[in-house]
């Protein structure tokens, strides 16, 4: 019997709080990247914690799904990425400013 | 109230919690703080890693070597290719004021986020009723389980990403793709054109 289900929620808010304000606060957009990365591992976490207080096979089978799709947007996400730095030399977030009104 | 919440486990379980914990956190604030995105990147690998405990930890063997092959094996490795090939390894300073007060509104978010979840996991919000997914425990292994679940109730999802994967490796594909003189002129070269010149 491993620790009550409540110790596993609070870690996962406080891994969701750091990735959430790591992607604030951070302007190199790989980092933000890796904090996005963050907040889905504590939803993860959350889900499997569920998953084993209620019995219930649906929450890891949500989390295999979050894995797929995860995979998939780090993907495209750092194809983009790469596109746009070759473009421009800009090395963070701040320099893709091109929208700005 | 701690060691009430604690009393219920055993030891080896406790102490597995507390240092996954401390390992998860530690890399989680080393990924935020870190200058150089190299040492986010590695830091993360020790979240990733942390995490995959607390898998084990919950009975979820198969979500922790899926978790340790997918994410530290591919996707950390595909973000140092690409720090490497960028070459975007230098330091930044972390705590920047892009505009006006975004450290303090930084702050204020991270505190409601915080607060609000741990309000909303503190309550009862589930009614125990059964989902159609099926039970998780004296069904056999876990992988047997997943995969019984995996390729009959889930069977569509499961498809579909199959579709979402090869759409990924396309798109990943084609805007990585250098555009040389050799390559034929399509809209998107000549609307690259105008944007650089």
């Amino acid at each position: 019997m491993t620790v009550n289900v409540s110790w596993y929620l609070t870690l996962g808010a406080i891994l969701f709080t750091i990735g959430a304000v790591g992607m604030l606060v951070r302007r190199n957009i790989l980092v933000m990247f890796m904090c996005i990365e963050l907040m889905l591992n504590a939803a993860n976490l959350t889900f499997v914690s569920f998953s084993r207080v209620l019995n219930d096979v649906g929450g890891q089978i949500s989390v295999f799904f979050v894995l797929i799709v995860a995979a998939a947007e780090v993907v495209v996400g750092l194809a983009i990425i790469v596109a746009i730095y070759r473009r421009r030399v800009g090395a963070t977030a701040d320099d893709q400013h091109l929208l700005k009104g | 109230m701690m060691s009430g919440l604690l009393a219920a486990a055993t030891l080896p379980d406790s102490i597995t919690f507390v240092v996954a914990a401390v390992i998860v956190v530690l890399g989680a604030l080393g990924v935020v703080l870190y200058k150089n995105p190299v040492h986010s990147a590695l830091m993360l690998v020790m979240t990733l890693f942390g995490i995959a405990v607390l898998f084990v930890e919950q009975d979820a063997q198969f979500l922790a070597a899926v978790q340790v092959i997918v994410y530290t094996g591919a996707v950390v490795v595909l973000f140092l290719f690409v720090i490497m090939l960028l070459g975007v390894d230098r330091r930044e300073t972390v705590f920047a004021d892009t505009f006006k007060g975004q450290r303090l509104f930084t702050g204020l978010v991270g505190i409601c986020v915080l607060f609000e979840i741990v309000y909303l996991g503190s309550r009862d919000w589930t009614t125990g009723a059964p989902s159609v997914a099926g039970a998780l425990r004296n069904q056999g292994a876990n992988v047997n389980v997943i995969g019984k679940s995996l390729f009959t109730t889930y069977l569509l999802p499961f498809e579909v990403t199959s579709a979402l994967l090869v759409v990924a490796v396309i798109g990943a594909v084609v805007l990585s793709r250098r555009h040389g003189e050799d390559a034929p002129s399509t809209d998107r070269d000549r609307e690259t054109a105008e944007f650089k010149s």
